[in-house]
């Protein structure tokens, strides 16, 4: 358990409750920034969603870290229990890489799929059931 | 022989290890050690769901912003774009750090202390639940939200909307600006979104279509991408969107609210003397406080997701 005394315990929440609490308005603030709420007009900016992206990502994953090592004592556990939580949890980086890249590939298999819907063919000349251009059979 | 001692000789250290049952693996109990890979296999289900969130918002060539989506607040507040789920996100902030303390209290065998800390940590939850109730009930019943239906889209293309003539108006919009579709039988409620929807007749108008439902689908002339020139009307946004929003933060708060519960139960045992007679330092509440810290902790990513993105 916490090497801590009791008083040093009970300050040690208090910081938590403030630095969770404050993380959380940061968070929500650069997420309004970057939607243009702060600064009208910085949403047009096409790149700006990457910074902010990644810095409220970067700070939920710090929210996360505090909450399990101090909130939920897994500071204080021995390593091996910690690894065996954290490890298969870190496939999930995988999971997410991989599913965002399948999710893009149905966007632009569907865009595929609709650009060829629009296309309008001329039909094939000559009598039916017979084809002339021979072309098509070196597909 | 040498080698039979050696073998004699480990067997006697590990008597009494871990494998033998003597002590406990990992230095923790088997009830904590079990609660770790419940919200371990818990976590996944969660990631299950964001990763298919995210994965289906990558797939959509448009999506619902949610500063737009979601910036109704009670008393009459709206245009506060994240205010309201902010202030949820404090309540479960506050709530986890109540049970931090009860956990603490119940360290020091302190029953008065964990019951007082655990009945904050309740009201929290309760206030969390609270929270996405009105939330829910807003989605639903003013913004015609559900499961199947999505009424908040996003332009593609930049444009201008119509008047009842068929002519353009002077009101434009930017490609990827957000729009919510009205039903035209509520003639002028006053929250938030005031736009042009008092009550129209089924069907086509210069102005706007109105399908069966009632929602009122504007009509606007597009002033950029491919279909440059063409007049168009506001569609339903993704199908998904409701879907994903609805299971998702239903899925967080069905645990919110078991999480409430155990936590009711386990602080009337804490009062009844139950754990105080076991002297193990109130290792149920710590169990618990690990359950409703991941609670908090799935939050995080869920706000992140829905609402920070």
């Amino acid at each position: 358990m916490s090497h801590k005394t009791y008083e040093e315990s009970k300050k040690a929440v208090v910081k938590g409750l403030f630095l969770l609490g404050f993380v959380t308005l940061i968070e929500v603030f650069i997420s309004l920034f970057g939607k243009g709420h702060i600064i009208p007009g910085i949403n047009d900016i096409t790149w700006i969603a990457y910074p902010v992206g990644f810095i409220i990502a970067v700070l939920s994953i710090y929210k996360a870290y505090f909450i399990i090592y101090e909130f939920m004592h897994m500071a204080y556990e021995v390593k091996g229990l910690a690894l065996t939580v954290l490890l298969p949890t870190s496939l999930l980086i995988w999971a997410l890489f991989a599913f965002f890249q399948e999710g893009t590939a149905w966007k632009a298999r569907r865009e595929f799929v609709k650009e060829k819907n629009a296309k309008t063919v001329e039909p094939l000349k000559g009598k039916q059931g017979y084809v002339e251009d021979t072309s098509l059979f070196r597909l | 022989m040498e080698t039979t001692e050696n073998v004699l000789h480990q067997h006697s250290e590990n008597h009494g290890g871990s494998w033998e049952g003597a002590a406990a693996p990992f230095n923790i109990s088997y009830g904590k050690l079990m609660m770790w890979y419940f919200l371990l296999s818990d976590a996944f289900t969660f990631a299950g769901f964001l990763i298919a969130y995210g994965a289906l918002r990558f797939s959509s060539p448009s999506w619902p912003v949610p500063d737009f989506v979601f910036s109704t607040a009670p008393f009459g507040i709206h245009d506060a774009p994240l205010i309201f789920v902010t202030v949820m996100s404090f309540l479960l902030i506050i709530s986890s750090v109540t049970m931090v303390r009860a956990v603490q209290e119940g360290h020091r065998e302190n029953k008065k202390g964990v019951v007082f800390w655990m009945f904050l940590t309740i009201i929290g939850g309760a206030g969390f639940l609270g929270c996405q109730a009105w939330e829910w009930t807003n989605l639903i019943g003013k913004e015609n939200m559900s499961v199947t239906t999505n009424p908040f889209g996003s332009h593609i293309d930049s444009g201008t909307y119509l008047d009842e003539k068929g002519n353009a108006t002077g009101e434009t919009f930017k490609a990827g600006a957000s729009y919510l579709l009205h039903k035209s039988e509520e003639g002028g409620h006053a929250e938030g979104h005031a736009e042009g929807h008092h009550a129209m007749a089924k069907g086509d108008h210069p102005n706007a279509f109105v399908d069966n439902d009632g929602f009122i689908h504007k009509k606007f002339k597009l002033a950029s991408g491919p279909a440059a020139g063409q007049v168009q009307m506001e569609e339903f946004g993704p199908k998904a969107f409701g879907a994903l929003f609805f299971f998702i933060t239903g899925f967080h708060g069905f645990h919110v609210l078991s999480g409430v519960a155990f936590l009711l139960i386990i602080m009337i045992n804490v009062a009844s003397g139950v754990y105080a007679s076991r002297k193990n330092g109130y290792e149920m509440v710590e169990k618990i406080g690990l359950y409703w810290h991941f609670v908090d902790l799935v939050w995080v990513f869920v706000f992140l997701v829905f609402y920070l993105f």
